[in-house]
């Protein structure tokens, strides 16, 4: 795979090499996450929901995504 | 309906919801979700509890495993009010980005505010709590905030705009029972919003002389996923719950060193 069809991304800390043309939405449904079950944080800014499909992912984006687990 | 579930009724009828929020709940015991060893217990331990209100941690999705890791897999939204906290967070700025993030999942606007100070006695850092708990509340949050059983933070913390001050029976996770019931009495007596004891409560006596100094509610988490049988256990912090609060209702008689009978001292025979 060359250089040009995949780019870095940050997800939950890790580094990942992903294709090139990911949007949020497309990104969960790779990484096996359903996107109602997350709340996901692009570059340190909360991403609403309706918006997953409309943004791109880029070169160097951080992302995390967050869910409910057990606590007190 | 059991005997038990009768308690319960009976208790209903003499004593009002709690309200938090523009909430209301009947049960005045609110659980965690953490550390238990099955899913499966966890739900039948709430469920034996009657609580109504159950926190959950805001943590980043294992991607080695997401299927079943979610509490949302096991816990059904529609049935418990899930309180988020910001358990695990050091700075007041940790703490509001975890709190944005939990309302962010659409459920409601409540979270249960923890900025924790010391990492051997989890003490809050109320410094931090403070600073957060009026951002938070400035965004429109329901400010839920773990406190100490400090007077004047928590007086400060209502004015911040909290919807509950939460202060510690003793640390978390520790078990120890309420440590000082003058301050938490006292911030009862001070305080507009609900009190909630928060923290340390380590079996059904604790949660009983808890709600005796006549606060509004008591979250706990360890004390029922730490006992051998979360489910049983469950069952009697729940009945503790209502004795003491009814007990507090019901003021207790004055307590005396010496001794006073029961029976009449006088038709005695020679």
């Amino acid at each position: 795979m060359s250089e040009n069809e995949t780019i870095r991304v940050q997800v939950n800390g890790k580094e990942r090499e992903i294709d090139r043309g990911h949007t949020v939405r497309s990104l969960l449904e790779s990484l096996d996450v359903h996107p109602g079950m997350v709340v996901v944080e692009l570059n340190r800014d909360i991403l609403e929901r309706d918006r997953y499909a409309a943004v791109a992912v880029s070169e160097g984006d951080a992302l995390e995504l967050v869910h409910f687990v057990g606590g007190g | 309906m059991s005997d038990m579930g009768t308690m319960i009724e009976d208790a209903r009828a003499l004593d009002g919801p709690l309200e938090i929020g523009g909430e209301t709940f009947v049960s005045r015991l609110i659980v965690g979700t953490g550390k238990y060893e099955t899913n499966a217990i966890m739900i039948d331990a709430i469920r034996a509890s009657g609580a109504e209100m159950v926190t959950v941690a805001v943590r980043r999705v294992d991607l080695d495993r997401t299927k079943e890791e979610g509490i949302l897999h096991h816990l059904d939204p529609q049935e418990f009010f899930l309180l988020a906290n910001t358990a695990g967070c050091y700075t007041a700025e940790d703490a509001i980005r975890y709190a944005r993030l939990a309302r962010a999942a659409g459920f409601n606007d409540f979270v249960k505010l923890e900025v924790i100070g010391d990492e051997r006695t989890l003490l809050p850092d109320v410094q931090a709590t403070l600073e957060a708990a009026r951002t938070l509340a400035g965004e429109g949050f329901k400010v839920m905030a773990y406190t100490n059983d400090d007077l004047v933070t928590a007086i400060r913390l209502e004015d911040a705009g909290c919807v509950a001050v939460m202060p510690l029976a003793s640390p978390i996770g520790s078990g120890l029972g309420v440590v000082n019931p003058y301050f938490i009495r006292e911030i009862k007596t001070r305080l507009d919003v609900p009190v909630i004891v928060d923290a340390g409560v380590g079996t059904a006596s604790d949660a009983c002389v808890t709600m005796e100094q006549g606060v509004d509610g008591v979250l706990m988490n360890t004390a029922l996923a730490a006992a051998d049988d979360p489910v049983r256990m469950s069952h009697a912090m729940k009945h503790a719950i209502v004795a003491g609060r009814l007990a507090y209702l019901a003021g207790r008689m004055p307590s005396r060193e010496i001794a006073v009978p029961s029976s009449p001292t006088k038709g005695m025979l020679d």
